[in-house]
């Protein structure tokens, strides 16, 4: 069974279609990533898996959950679903620990010291195990991204989306969040991201899905895509990353 | 001509004005921590609840920010009596006090939680929490940081309010000086003195609540520079 399901989802924000029935599924394990221009719909499917934003017609399923508008389902689902977002979104009041235990003790009432040992082993593998004790605003943009994924894995996910992640960051810090993330898909999580990191793309995720127009434009495997793009959308966005 | 100060009189009613001040010291303070905790709960009641439930909270809101507060005082006092409700012009005062503090407050905090940025509502319900989860984890606290300061002077105001409640002869500060006016005839003195004693009540309440606002919300003064920054992402 795959550990994304989505099989032609439409959405519009009033008569603007934004996703023009997309179909796609993500074995478990897999890293997959969707580009494409601002605007082709790319982050509304990312945000349409965990039900942040609703669909009209189509079918979503994530983790074994169906996707529907119901908050009690949809918390279940997202206790198997971490995502990360561009502005990393950190609780600014709370330090990095506080940060990272809030959820599992609220929505799963880990005990107090069962999240603390969680927390510690989730920053010990994003390599930020001295700033526990740090406020949000005292790191660097990638430190703070690299929390928001500790803190998305605390919730011991069975998929993780990340939506351009590192594009806030300059090139230096970009290296270091990539790097947790390619940790993360050798360990054997299933990711899906919406990236503007082509490097990336082609060396770490296994599948790319090039959007265009609210729909799948072309996908395959990273190696070939990138390599041999067959329409003349692809090939002109992927040139024109390279020059 | 010359007035002669004759502060003796007023001097020799320090008991009665430091009971005055007790009075509205408690009051106050009554006042404060009951409608903060009164505005908390209807902000939280208007976000998690359906429409009807706002227009609830508006209705109130606007009553008693649109009406005297001597009139909702006198309501409380002379008004509810006849329905049944008996208080003493104390409870009374604190009841008017911690409503009308309450409806102010109330739209001070809703200010706050609407300027909380939609990423970090959905950072926590992406999280697995609940909406009350959400306001009461990630929205609330960096909601009240950003409007202490308005919420301070809103505080203070109140606080000044109160010498209204001499209207309906509860022995806080002002009526404690219509008391000794009466007896001492020492108009001027005696409001010199009182006004000497609201200005440092006042200052006071001031700085305990600027030096509290630092204790609670450590992060205060940078939540705005986190915010610009996401902003510019």
């Amino acid at each position: 069974m795959p550990a994304v399901l989505i099989e032609d989802v439409h959405k519009s924000y009033g008569s603007l279609e934004v996703l023009k029935g997309v179909s796609l599924a993500v074995e478990p394990g897999q890293v997959v990533a969707l580009i494409g221009r601002s605007g082709s719909g790319k982050s509304t499917l990312l945000r349409c898996i965990n039900g942040l934003e609703a669909f009209q017609s189509g079918r979503i399923e994530v983790a074994g959950h169906a996707v529907d508008q119901d908050q009690k389902r949809l918390r279940e689902l997202r206790k198997d679903v971490g995502i990360v977002f561009q502005s990393y979104n950190l609780f600014p009041h709370l330090t990095v620990g506080q940060n990272i235990m809030l959820s599992p003790r609220i929505t799963k009432n880990v005990p107090q010291a069962e999240a603390l040992a969680l927390a510690k082993d989730v920053l010990a593998q994003v390599g930020l195990s001295d700033k526990f004790d740090s406020y949000p605003d005292n790191l660097s943009g990638g430190q703070q991204q690299r929390v928001a994924i500790a803190r998305s894995l605390a919730m011991k996910p069975k998929v993780m989306l990340f939506d351009e992640v590192t594009s806030a960051l300059d090139p230096e810090l970009t290296g270091e969040v990539l790097l947790v993330m390619e940790k993360l898909a050798r360990d054997g999580m299933t990711m899906l991201l919406v990236t503007h990191e082509m490097n990336f793309a082609r060396t770490v995720a296994n599948t790319t899905v090039f959007m265009h127009q609210g729909k799948i434009w072309e996908s395959g495997s990273s190696a070939q895509l990138f390599a041999e793009p067959q329409t003349p959308e692809l090939r002109n966005f992927v040139g024109a990353g390279r020059h | 001509m010359r007035y002669q100060f004759q502060f003796e009189a007023v001097f020799a009613e320090a008991d009665r004005i430091l009971n005055g001040v007790l009075l509205t010291i408690g009051l106050s303070f009554g006042a404060i921590v009951l409608g903060l905790a009164l505005a908390v709960l209807l902000v939280a009641a208007k976000s998690l609840f359906g429409r009807w439930v706002g227009m609830l909270v508006d209705a109130y809101v606007e009553l008693m920010r649109n009406t005297p507060f001597l009139v909702q005082l006198f309501m409380m006092f002379f008004g509810l009596p006849l329905i049944g409700i008996r208080m003493s012009g104390t409870e009374a005062a604190l009841l008017a006090m911690t409503l009308n503090l309450g409806a102010y407050a109330t739209e001070i905090i809703r200010a706050g939680v609407d300027s909380i940025h939609r990423s970090q509502i959905e950072a926590g319900l992406s999280l697995a929490m609940t909406k009350r989860q959400v306001f009461q984890y990630v929205v609330l606290m960096p909601a009240l940081a950003r409007v202490w300061p308005a919420l301070s002077s809103q505080f203070v105001l109140m606080l000044l309010a109160s010498s209204i409640c001499s209207f309906i002869s509860v022995p806080e500060l002002s009526g404690t000086a219509a008391i000794i006016e009466q007896n001492t005839f020492r108009s001027f003195e005696t409001y010199i003195v009182v006004t000497l004693i609201y200005l440092a009540l006042a200052l006071s309440l001031k700085v305990s609540l600027l030096w509290l606002g630092r204790r609670i919300f450590p992060r205060l003064s940078s939540l705005d520079r986190l915010d610009a920054k996401a902003e510019a992402a």
